[in-house]
């Protein structure tokens, strides 16, 4: 059994990855750590796991050697705390930012901070299966990446890596638990409820990842929280030079790229009430749906792009690419396909 | 063997597909009409029109 343990387990992020560790099955939980909640059963925080998770919270001080650990922890903690927990386990999965990115230049850029421990970036993978299995199959360290960049790295990939794409433009409607667990003003509910915010029209993070990942530096990424806990579609445009492929070379290139990946489907139908993908069908699973039209007139592609942002964005990207470091089936402990309707 | 017009997966028929039969694609959701058994052949379907009752 594979002994692992959480750091930052009280969040939205960490009761998920509770949540698919406790019904893992060659996974034992070792300890979860919270500094506000130690000492407190998991179920006063996540009330979906009473009786299925008897470990309490302890605090981060109390943490003892495991198989894994993960890191749940708000960007700019972990990499002040890592040599702390290198010490404790030999394999690493920071589910956070500070570890994302190649060079501490974009992490200032995007973070607004100096990175305090630029010559570690390296051993970090960034953590998106579909792009670097293999290297994440042999490194102790992986970086899972955010949420809205997984949503859109995944939708895209297939038209930049066949088609000369000049520049992207895309919106995410994301979820409120995006925001994570602690309250402010901007989600008490009389001003929460029936929102549409424009929380970061122009400077999101994640906007970063996605030039690095695909890239390009023409990438244009904006965000909208909408009425919605889980989920996130987004809606992207891409220009390209010249060609723009019609809809049969989209397919091969779509159908050649996720064929055979267990948690990327091509969703798009010609008819019926499903045609394109939709974050409502996905809460609680692994799954990013992914869906394209051609738009020849406009020079463009548009693609369309799902997932729920606390499993295949965070929780659920994390424990699949534990399975791939330790050699299990990719898909263990990930099994779940949703609820419909839900 | 012959493949979607639509999506180009490659599609397989049944030992006893007829012309004129109806299948879907398996991946786009295309209704197909077998338009030919030697060689496989298919086309899209025609839509049916909405009769408004006019």
């Amino acid at each position: 059994m594979i002994r692992a343990s959480i750091v930052g387990g009280s969040g939205y992020t960490g009761g998920e990855l509770i949540r698919l560790l406790s019904g893992h099955e060659q996974v034992e939980i070792n300890q979860i750590a919270s500094a506000s909640r130690a000492g407190k059963p998991v179920h006063s925080v996540n009330p979906n796991l009473r009786k299925s998770v008897a470990v309490k919270f302890c605090s981060p001080e109390e943490l003892t050697g495991c198989d894994v650990l993960f890191l749940c922890l708000p960007h700019g903690r972990a990499m002040n705390t890592i040599d702390h927990y290198m010490n404790l386990a030999p394999k690493i999965i920071d589910l956070g930012g500070d570890f994302r990115f190649l060079n501490a230049e974009d992490y200032e850029r995007w973070y607004g901070m100096p990175h305090s421990r630029p010559e570690l970036l390296e051993k970090f993978c960034y953590g998106i299966a579909e792009l670097h299995r293999d290297r994440i199959a042999e490194t102790d360290y992986v970086a899972c990446a955010g949420c809205n960049a997984t949503t859109l790295i995944l939708g895209v990939l297939p038209v930049v890596r066949n088609f000369n794409v000049q520049s992207i433009v895309a919106e995410a409607k994301v979820g409120s638990s995006e925001g994570g667990s602690q309250s402010s003003d901007g989600s008490h509910h009389p001003l929460r409820r029936g929102a549409v915010r424009s929380y970061r029209p122009v400077g999101h993070r994640h906007t970063g990842e996605m030039v690095q990942e695909l890239g390009l530096s023409r990438i244009s990424f904006s965000a909208t929280s909408i009425e919605m806990v889980r989920g996130v579609a987004v809606t992207a445009h891409l220009f390209l030079n010249g060609h723009v492929p019609q809809e049969k070379e989209l397919w091969k290139a779509y159908r050649s790229q996720y064929a055979h990946e267990p948690f990327v489907r091509i969703v798009k139908e010609r008819s019926g009430l499903h045609r394109l993908p939709e974050p409502k069908h996905l809460a609680g699973t692994n799954y990013c749906d992914v869906g394209f039209e051609s738009d020849p007139d406009g020079g463009r592609v548009v693609v369309i792009s799902a997932l729920d942002n606390l499993m295949k964005g965070a929780a659920g990207q994390a424990v699949q690419n534990m399975n791939i470091m330790f050699g299990l089936p990719e898909s263990s402990g990930l099994e779940f396909t949703g609820l419909f309707p839900v | 063997m012959t493949e979607c017009p639509v999506c180009a997966l490659e599609i397989e028929f049944a030992e006893d597909t007829i012309e004129g039969e109806l299948i879907e694609c398996d991946d786009c959701g295309t209704e197909l009409e077998v338009i030919s058994v030697d060689p496989d052949a298919v086309e899209e379907a025609p839509e049916t029109d909405e009769d408004w009752g006019q």
